[in-house]
């Protein structure tokens, strides 16, 4: 087992309290697992990856744990996390694109990146080189600041980077939301090839594009309002989702064949709850069509078949 | 009706301008009353080029659009803001097009103060609210906030609404929705869809694919500055016969059909060439399909 996450708490510490945004998520990843992670903006996704990355400064560590490679993580302990990023858990966070330091050339951004980590450029230049010629760059990229490159081969550039150090773990946060089809698809199966390569052993593919990340996952995992819903094998979670929530995210999607003339396409009514006072519960009850009283109480996660878990007191019956 | 003829733009690029882009190439087509058109291609294929013509926000090198009728390129300041009581655009980041130390409604009553400086208080906050009412946004929870307080759905469903406020025949939608939730997102097609069933023209700016072939009726596809391909969205979808087409279509993620169920690999294309001549011509190869020249 790659990772194994139990009971993990993380919150927000704002004016008006705390923000729950993970309350409560457990999940395990094999070795060698492509997971998916979906839902609506704002269900905490993003909070997961860093937690397993780095807190930033509002974020705080309420309980609960993550053991990677059978050591437990120091997830509060920012200096120690730091510590393991780029070699035993790496990310490529939501908007690295324009987040890259636009005054600096890539190659020498990359050395001072190495730098940090005690690594000497010279030593891993061959790898790097042969790593940019893999997703179809030249080596020449090196010399180029990043606005010299198309969004499409920055986002491959971001991804060689973050994955030179061979990681134990990567997190892509939306790596592919702001890429045309044709470029959306090279980066997805770029991810798969380094899989596959062996430069990272698992990996947590962050998207709220279920048919984007359907293409590439083992599993796929839904969460809403801070807490885990359903996680199941990509086919299942896609053909026969059982959590009403997964269910609602696949009838909002548009396929090409389905027009607005002959069939309307449903949306999710209403909004997730807000997480500074979440609600009791089925955190989902005020949408869900199937609601009844039982779920005025929390639902337990239930395993309805192997692999497949679900937090909710219909489907679980 | 909104029509293009022949429109073609360049910019000028390099030291002092020495240089010239041709980002769209001979580019015709109409947009009738309650009518979506998509405009769909790879990133730099023209398409938010075209959108900003047809919003006076670029220049027209050549050709001509026009608005039933009347040709609107190159008009003074009183005819823009008419033009603009008509014709309102939409793009893809949201927050861009708020101005941060402002509160987000400021657009609205931005509105208010260049268009109806003579409607009183309460009937303008009535019509706020119906326009927001149409967009699904509460306004209780998005007025007299600040844009960083808001969503990306919110903040684009808000400039929606700010269109609708003006009664607007032509609304230039430029990937709005891709920064969008598939929950939400939907919302704001469907939304588009009730505008067009109103009468509402719209010039839908997309890379999407399924998001074109749910609310358009046609479909315009396009690659360096050029139409490749163009028709009636479910023909040129079902069947079709640019090379250009059929591997962007088969780049589409969808839930029928994996990547790897069909691992064709794309077809290679003609390199970009000249764009200072005219484009290969397009050849009508149904009733309503036309596909340009290719090898
Ligand atoms: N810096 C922050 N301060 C306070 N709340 C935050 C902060 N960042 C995120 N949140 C809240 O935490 C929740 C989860 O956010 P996030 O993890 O970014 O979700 P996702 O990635 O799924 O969109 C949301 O309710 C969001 O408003
Ligand atoms: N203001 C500008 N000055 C110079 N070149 C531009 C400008 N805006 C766009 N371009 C160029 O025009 C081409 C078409 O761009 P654009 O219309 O934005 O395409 P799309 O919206 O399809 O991505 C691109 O090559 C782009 O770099
Ligand atoms: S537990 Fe109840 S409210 Fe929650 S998803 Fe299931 S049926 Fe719906
Ligand atoms: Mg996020
Ligand atoms: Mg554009």
């Amino acid at each position: 087992m790659a990772l194994q996450v139990e009971d993990l708490k993380v919150h927000y510490r704002t004016t008006k309290g705390d923000v729950r945004a993970l309350d409560g998520v457990s999940f395990s990843l094999a070795d060698g697992e492509i997971m998916g992670l979906a839902g609506e903006s704002g269900c905490g996704k993003t909070t997961l990856g860093k937690s397993l990355i780095r807190l930033d400064g509002r974020m705080r560590h309420v309980g609960g744990s993550a053991v990677l490679d059978d050591e437990e993580l120091p997830i509060g302990d920012d200096r120690a996390m730091n510590a393991r990023r780029w070699k035993e858990v790496s990310i490529i966070p939501q908007y690295s694109m324009s987040a890259m330091n636009p005054t600096r050339k890539i190659g020498k951004m990359t050395a001072e990146l190495l730098r940090s980590r005690r690594i000497s450029y010279r030593d891993i230049e061959d790898e790097l080189v042969r790593r940019l010629e893999l997703v179809g760059l030249s080596s020449k990229v090196l010399g180029n600041y990043p606005i010299e490159l198309s969004g499409g081969m920055k986002q491959r550039m971001v991804m060689v980077l973050s994955t030179l150090l061979d990681p134990s773990l990567l997190i892509a946060d939306e790596v592919t939301s702001a890429l045309d089809v044709t470029n959306q698809k090279a980066v997805a199966e770029t991810l798969v090839k380094f899989r596959d390569l062996g430069f990272v052993k698992s990996m947590i593919v962050v998207t709220h594009d279920l048919s984007l990340v359907y293409q590439i996952a083992d599993t796929i995992m839904v969460m809403y309002a801070g807490r885990i819903v359903e996680k199941a094998p990509a086919e299942t979670v896609i053909k026969s989702p059982r959590h009403p929530y997964t269910q609602a995210l696949i009838g909002a999607l548009p396929e090409v064949g389905l027009e607005y003339g002959t069939e309307r396409l449903r949306s999710i009514p209403g909004r997730p709850p807000h997480l500074l006072d979440p609600p009791t519960g089925c955190r989902f009850r005020d949408r869900c069509p199937l609601a009844f009283e039982q779920c005025a109480e929390e639902p337990p996660a239930v395993a309805v078949a192997d692999g497949h878990e679900v937090s909710c007191w219909k489907a679980a019956n | 009706m909104l029509e293009l003829e022949h429109v073609w733009k360049s910019y000028r690029i390099g030291a002092l301008g020495s240089k010239r882009l041709t980002a769209v190439r001979d580019v015709s087509f109409q947009i009738a009353p309650g009518e979506v058109l998509s405009v769909v291609g790879e990133s730099g294929s023209g398409k938010t080029t075209i959108g900003k013509m047809v919003l006076q926000l670029a220049s027209v090198t050549r050709g001509t659009i026009r608005l039933d009728g009347a040709d609107v390129t190159a008009r003074g300041h009183r005819e823009r803001k008419a033009y603009y009581r008509r014709v309102q655009g939409v793009f893809q980041d949201p927050f861009s097009s708020y101005n941060p130390i402002f509160k987000a409604d400021r657009v609205l009553e931005t509105v208010r103060e260049s268009y109806f400086p003579r409607t009183g208080r309460g009937e303008w906050n009535e019509k706020v609210e119906n326009s927001l009412q149409a967009v699904r946004l509460d306004p209780g929870s998005v007025l007299g906030k600040y844009p960083h307080q808001l969503s990306g759905g919110q903040l684009q469903r808000m400039l929606i609404a700010r269109a609708l406020l003006l009664d607007i025949e032509v609304l230039v939608a430029d990937e709005i929705i891709s920064m969008l939730d598939a929950s939400t997102r939907i919302d704001v097609l469907n939304l588009l869809g009730e505008l067009k069933e109103r009468g509402l023209g719209v010039l839908f700016i997309t890379h999407d694919l399924s998001l074109a072939n749910y609310i358009s009726e046609r479909v315009v596809i396009m690659r360096h500055g050029a139409v490749v391909e163009t028709g009636a969205t479910g023909t040129v979808f079902g069947d079709p016969r640019h090379p250009y087409s059929r591997n962007l279509l088969a780049s589409v993620p969808q839930l029928h059909r994996k990547w790897s169920d069909d691992p064709a690999t794309p077809q290679e294309l003609e390199p970009d060439g000249d764009r200072s001549v005219d484009p290969p011509p397009l050849t009508r190869v149904g009733e309503q399909h036309w596909v340009a020249a290719h090898p």
